[in-house]
This record gives C-alpha cells, structure tokens and sequence, in this order.
C-alpha cells in the first residue's frame, strides 16, 4: 500500500527539476526536426502543393469561392453512372481477387514443384500497365478478337461483347481485365505474409485435428489478418482509381469515376469539375481506408 | 487408446544428406510412457514429428492401435502433442488456446469449459485465461501448451520437452503433476527431455538415441545401471559415469593405472586363454568409496578437486594419470592434494570393449 502512494506524495516536490528534464528532449525534437526536414520539404512541394492547389480549384470559379462546380459534377448524366459503375466493379471484383490471391498463395506455400516460377509468372501482370493490360484484353474481347474466333472456330455465334446495349457482357470484360491485372498485388502481399507465419501454428492445428478449412479460418486468415489488411486499404483504393482498363475496352461506354475525370480535363476542358471530381475520389478513399483500420483491428493488438 | 509401432523409419531432411533418424524401431505398448532422451540434434523431434504425421519417412512404417498411419496427416491419427517451440497461438487467449482441440472435436459446450477449468488449474494458468500469449512469460506459454495437449484425451500423447523452460521448483512440482495425470489419462505416452533426472523419474521405459538411431532401449534403472555402450554411460547420469583405461592380466587380476585389484570371473577366463586383454572400466561416482591409502583391495590416488554439494561431497581424483570423479558422504573429511585409497564396488563396474565400445557382460 504504501510504495503506490509514494510518488504521489512525491509529486510535489518533482516541479524544480521540470525544466531540467524537458530541455534535452527540446533538443532531441530539433535534431529529429532537422533529419525529417528533406522528407518534409519533398511532401510539401510534390503532394501537398498539387494538394492544395488542387482544392483551390476544385472550389474555385470566375467570382471566388463556390461548390458550382460539385454542383455541375453532380448534375451530368454520366456522373451517376460512374459511381454507379465503380462501386459495382469494387463490391464484386475485390472479394474475387482475395478468394483468388489466397488460393494462388496457399498453392506456392504447399511447395508444389517450381512453386517459384509459379510465383514469378502470376507476379508478372504487377509490372504490366493498365492501358497495356486492356489492349491485351481488347484483343480478345474485340469484335473480331480472339474469344469471338474461337467461338466461331467452334461454329458458335459471334458476340459483341464490348457493345454499349450488352452492359452484362461489358462490365464483364473489365472485371476480368482487371482481375487479371491487379490481382497479382493481393497475391504478393499475401505471400509475403504467409511467409512470415510459422508452419508451426498450422501444424498444431493440424495435430488438435482441425480440417484444411478449420486451419484456414481458424488459424492462418487471423495470423496473416495485418497482411490482408494492407492489400485490402491498398487494393480498395486503386480501385477507386481504375480507369485505363475500361477506357481502352469500352471507350466511353462503360464510365467509372476517374474516367470522368480524365473527361472533365481533357474531353471538356473543365479543370474545376475534374479537380471536383478528384476531391470526391480522394475523400472517399480516405474514408474507406479509416473505415477498414478501425474495422479490421486487431483485438489482441489492445493488449500487446 | 492405442500402442505405438515404429518399424524401420529412416528419414533424411531435403538438402540433407545425414539421416536425421536410422532405422528407428521402437514398440510402445498401449497406455506405456516411453521417454526419448538423447543430444541435442539426434533425432527425437524428428520421430515425434514423424509419429505425429508432420513429416513423412522415407522407409520404414508407424501404426498406432494396430492401424498403419504412416502417411496419414496429422488431424486423422487422434493424438494431441506439445511442440517444442510450444506453437501456442497468438491470436487466441490462453481460454480458447486451451480450448482450441475440444472446439475441433466439437465437444459440448460444459465439457468444455469444465476441461479447460481443470487443466487451467492443473498447470497453474487460471489467473491468465483472458490474456494473449504475447503477455505471458515462457514457462507460461510452455504450460497452455501442455494444457491444450492434456485437455485431448487422445489415445496418444507426444510431448517434445514440456517442462523445459520451467524453473528447477515448478517443474519438480510439474513432474509429478504428468506423472499423475498421464496415469489418470492413460495415454500411450511418448516423451522427449534432455534431462536425464526426469526421464529417469517419470519413464517406464527409456530409449536413449544417438545420431538418429536408439543406443539403448530399457527400464529406467537397466540404462542407468548397465549402459549397452559408453555413450550411453556418459549421456545418463549427473556426473557422468568413469571410464578408465584398464587391463585384465593373465593372472586375473584388474590393472587401472598401475595399481590392480580383482577382475570378475568371466573377463579373467577369457584373459587366462588369450594372455591379457585391454578393457574400459566404467564406474559411477557414487559407486566408489574412500579407504585408508594402501589397503587392501583399494587403488590409491590424489584428491585433486573438492565439491560439496550439500547432500553430497564430489572429489575429482587422479588416478594414475586417470582423472576420476568420487562421489563420498557430505561428512567425509577430504582436502584437496590428499592420497586416498578408492574401493571400487564390484558389482558396480562395468567392461566396455576397448574398440567397439560396447558392453561387455558374462
Ligand atoms: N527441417 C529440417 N531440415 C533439415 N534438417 C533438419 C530439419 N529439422 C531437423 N533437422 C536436422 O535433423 C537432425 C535431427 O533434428 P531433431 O530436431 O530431430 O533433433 P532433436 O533431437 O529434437 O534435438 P533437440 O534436442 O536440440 O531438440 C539435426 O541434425 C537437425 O539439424
Ligand atoms: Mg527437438
């Protein structure tokens, strides 16, 4: 009881050697100031200038200060169907990417053989970009592409599948684009993750009779929880962001909100609306990624 | 419940070339505690995890209860084990740790917290069901993974150093505690230490391995008494048996460094026929005592070193340029740079073969 109550009654006395203490650490903080400074003058001048200027503009218009330009955002026929569009992409693409990732991941950590080549070749579409990746995918999916050869090669009818009145088929075709392209991101996230497991857990799990897919759930998805969280934050937000993929297969048939952006800028010479657009993209990205760390977070983690 | 047997297992570890075990056969009978106990690095984690069904031999055979389960996986063998490096996981509490084989066999819902009660109690882990492992010390961690094993009921239990990380009361305390259990659980038992006290006290058979293979395989007392080889003799026991470079003359007589006493009756015919044979003695510490110098049947040597030990004095004697280690009652009156005279108790020595080292008996 009474070794608590001593700094307590302790206290009192501390005040005269405050400054004493607090002076060196003032001096820790200016040499901590001064080893950041060049990061700091880097961000300032590559991110968060383009940043503010950006905001300016996106608010900014002939007399001052106005959300004119969110409200012309808004009331263009194609804005809503790019939100539209991009969200779907989201809600059914990223869960077909991790269940894919995971699976690829899970095969190499089996050690089949030329487990690294496998590694190597389903790494490859990261260092691909995405306009690159969607005139591969042009190619096949295009009028006169190779699925349509093949389906005629097999006395089966043609199909338009890149048509802007066949919105199932199309929406398709970027899925599948885009799986291919950026699914290699979770992939590798995931592989590094699982590779900083022990085999240890899973093998004990194993011997207290728990199943391949008691294993998965039980033990190894909440050991590599972290690493999925990354590609999760990682992958939502370039998610936001595909555009290059859809514009190449679908013009401006199939809009996602980046490309509106792109449209903004460029097609209709509107740099407010397109830094309007941007802001919206940004903040919900933003929010996405605060939404994912607070719901995602580790319980143990508290307590660590 | 179910016995153990191994036929013929050799394992070599890819990018190895050493077998990591050679030709290990080992029978365990049904509800029997088999202690593996060996050097670092001679292959019992490998049996075990062989056993376990975490690797897979490379020739030779395992069967549990009759049934062959050599390339079975892990989760169809019913056993439970305790890893080495414990392998508690860090994402569950030390509750659902514990739990974490009942929720697998889908027990109900009060057997299990009743069993993960018990074991929590039986190992001291109570106060801590609601914390995670990283804020539990070692020996914590080490016990949730004996509680997860025992809370099993499994017809096998493999335990790879369960009482290693402990300190010398708990797992005085911890012996007994498996001891009990294990008896009450009935578990075919295979136990792997480097402590030799402890596989003495809680085995009823011993198989002491040596670079993969089973040196010795045996009654706790038999390996201790009569070690089938030097490694043996010099792996068990604390301090190691003696090993002296003596000689049997044709008279019959033992020659350890230059002074002789009497041979026992085989070694001495078989010496009368072929003229006097080079042999290694191998005595226990304990198994000698200190005479007057010179009398009659005992070896006289220089006191060199004095260690007491509380319950026990230990001396480090030369023995005509032979070092020895004499283990006498804490009331002896020795002092270093005396000359004693050792009496070697006869029914204690032991013959090696100078060249194969191997045991010699009648
Ligand atoms: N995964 C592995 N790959 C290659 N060699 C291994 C592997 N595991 C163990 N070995 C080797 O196999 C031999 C036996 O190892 P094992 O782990 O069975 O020893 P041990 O008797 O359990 O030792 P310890 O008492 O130190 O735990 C050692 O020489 C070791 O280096
Ligand atoms: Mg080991």
């Amino acid at each position: 009881m009474a070794a608590p109550d001593a700094p307590a009654a302790a206290r009192p006395h501390v005040p005269p050697p405050g400054p004493k203490v607090r002076a060196p650490r003032r001096k820790g903080s200016s040499a901590a100031l001064l080893l950041i400074a060049p990061s700091i003058v880097f961000m300032t001048l590559l991110f968060g200038w383009p940043m503010v200027s950006g905001v300016l503009q996106a608010f900014g218009g002939p007399e001052g200060l106005t959300t004119a330009n969110f409200t012309r955002m808004s009331q263009d026929p194609y804005f809503w169907s790019s939100v539209g569009n991009t969200l779907l992409l989201i809600v059914v693409m990223i869960p077909i990417q991790f269940v894919l990732a995971l699976a690829m991941a899970l095969l190499i950590r089996a050690k089949p053989r030329g487990a690294s080549a496998y590694f190597y070749i389903w790494a490859i579409p990261l260092a691909v970009s995405d306009l690159a990746a969607g005139l591969v995918w042009l190619t096949v999916f295009t009028d006169r592409g190779y699925l349509n050869s093949l389906l005629a090669s097999l006395g089966m009818q043609p199909v338009s599948w890149l048509a802007y009145d066949n919105y199932p088929s199309m929406f398709g075709a970027v899925l599948i684009a885009e799986v291919w392209r950026a699914t290699s991101l979770v992939f590798v996230i995931v592989v590094a993750g699982l590779q900083s497991i022990p085999k240890d857990y899973e093998e004990a799990a194993g011997v207290f009779g728990a199943s391949f897919w008691n294993r998965l759930w039980h033990v190894t998805l909440p050991l590599l929880r972290p690493s999925l969280q990354t590609a999760l934050i990682l992958r939502t937000i370039l998610a936001f962001q595909t555009f290059a993929v859809a514009l190449a297969l679908t013009g401006q048939n199939f809009p996602l909100v980046v490309g509106e952006t792109y449209r903004w800028y460029t097609g209709l010479q509107d740099p407010n609306v397109a830094s309007a657009l941007a802001l919206v993209v940004m903040a919900v990205s933003m929010v996405t990624a605060v939404g994912y760390l607070k719901l995602l977070r580790d319980q143990t983690e508290a307590a660590r | 419940m179910a016995d153990i047997s191994i036929k013929g297992l050799h394992k070599t570890y890819p990018g190895s070339t050493e077998l990591a075990t050679n030709n290990v056969s080992l029978e365990v009978a049904e509800g029997e505690f088999m202690v593996l106990l060996g050097p670092s690095g001679c292959g019992k984690t490998t049996l075990l995890r062989m056993v376990a069904g975490l690797d897979f031999p490379d020739k030779g055979s395992i069967s549990i209860g009759g049934r062959d389960v050599t390339y079975l996986p892990p989760q169809d063998r019913n056993l439970s084990m305790v890893f080495q490096s414990y392998a508690v996981f860090p994402h569950r509490n030390v509750r659902t740790n514990i739990a974490f084989g009942l929720m697998m066999k889908k027990v109900s819902r009060e057997e299990l917290e009743r069993k993960v009660k018990w074991a929590a109690d039986l190992l001291q882990l109570s106060p801590y069901l609601d914390r995670y492992p990283a804020n539990l010390s070692g020996g914590q961690r080490q016990r949730v993974a004996v509680a997860r094993a025992i809370v099993m009921d499994a017809d096998v239990l493999l335990m790879d150093e369960p009482l290693s990380n402990l300190d010398a009361l708990l797992r005085l305390d911890f012996r007994a505690e498996l001891k009990k259990i294990v008896q009450q659980l009935g578990s075919t038992t295979l136990y792997v230490t480097h402590d030799q006290v402890e596989a003495m006290s809680l085995s009823d058979r011993v198989a002491v391995m040596k670079k993969g293979q089973i040196a010795q395989l045996g009654h706790p007392i038999t390996v201790y008494e009569e070690p089938a080889d030097r490694f043996v003799g010099g792996f068990i026991g604390s301090p190691p048996m003696n090993f002296l470079d003596g000689r049997i003359t044709q008279q019959g007589a033992l020659e350890v460094g230059g002074q002789s006493i009497a041979a026992p009756e085989f070694l001495a015919r078989a010496a009368a026929r072929t003229g006097g044979t080079p042999v290694m003695v191998g005595i226990r510490a304990e198994n000698i005592s200190l005479e007057q110098r010179g009398s009659e049947g005992s070896l006289d040597a220089a006191v060199e070193v004095v260690e007491p030990l509380g319950h026990a004095t230990l001396l480090t004697v030369d023995l005509g340029g032979q070092t020895v280690k004499v283990q006498v009652p804490a009331t002896a009156k020795v002092s270093a740079g005396e000359t004693v005279g050792l009496r070697f108790e006869q029914s204690a020595l032991r013959f090696f073969d100078t060249e194969t080292q191997l045991g010699l008996t009648a």
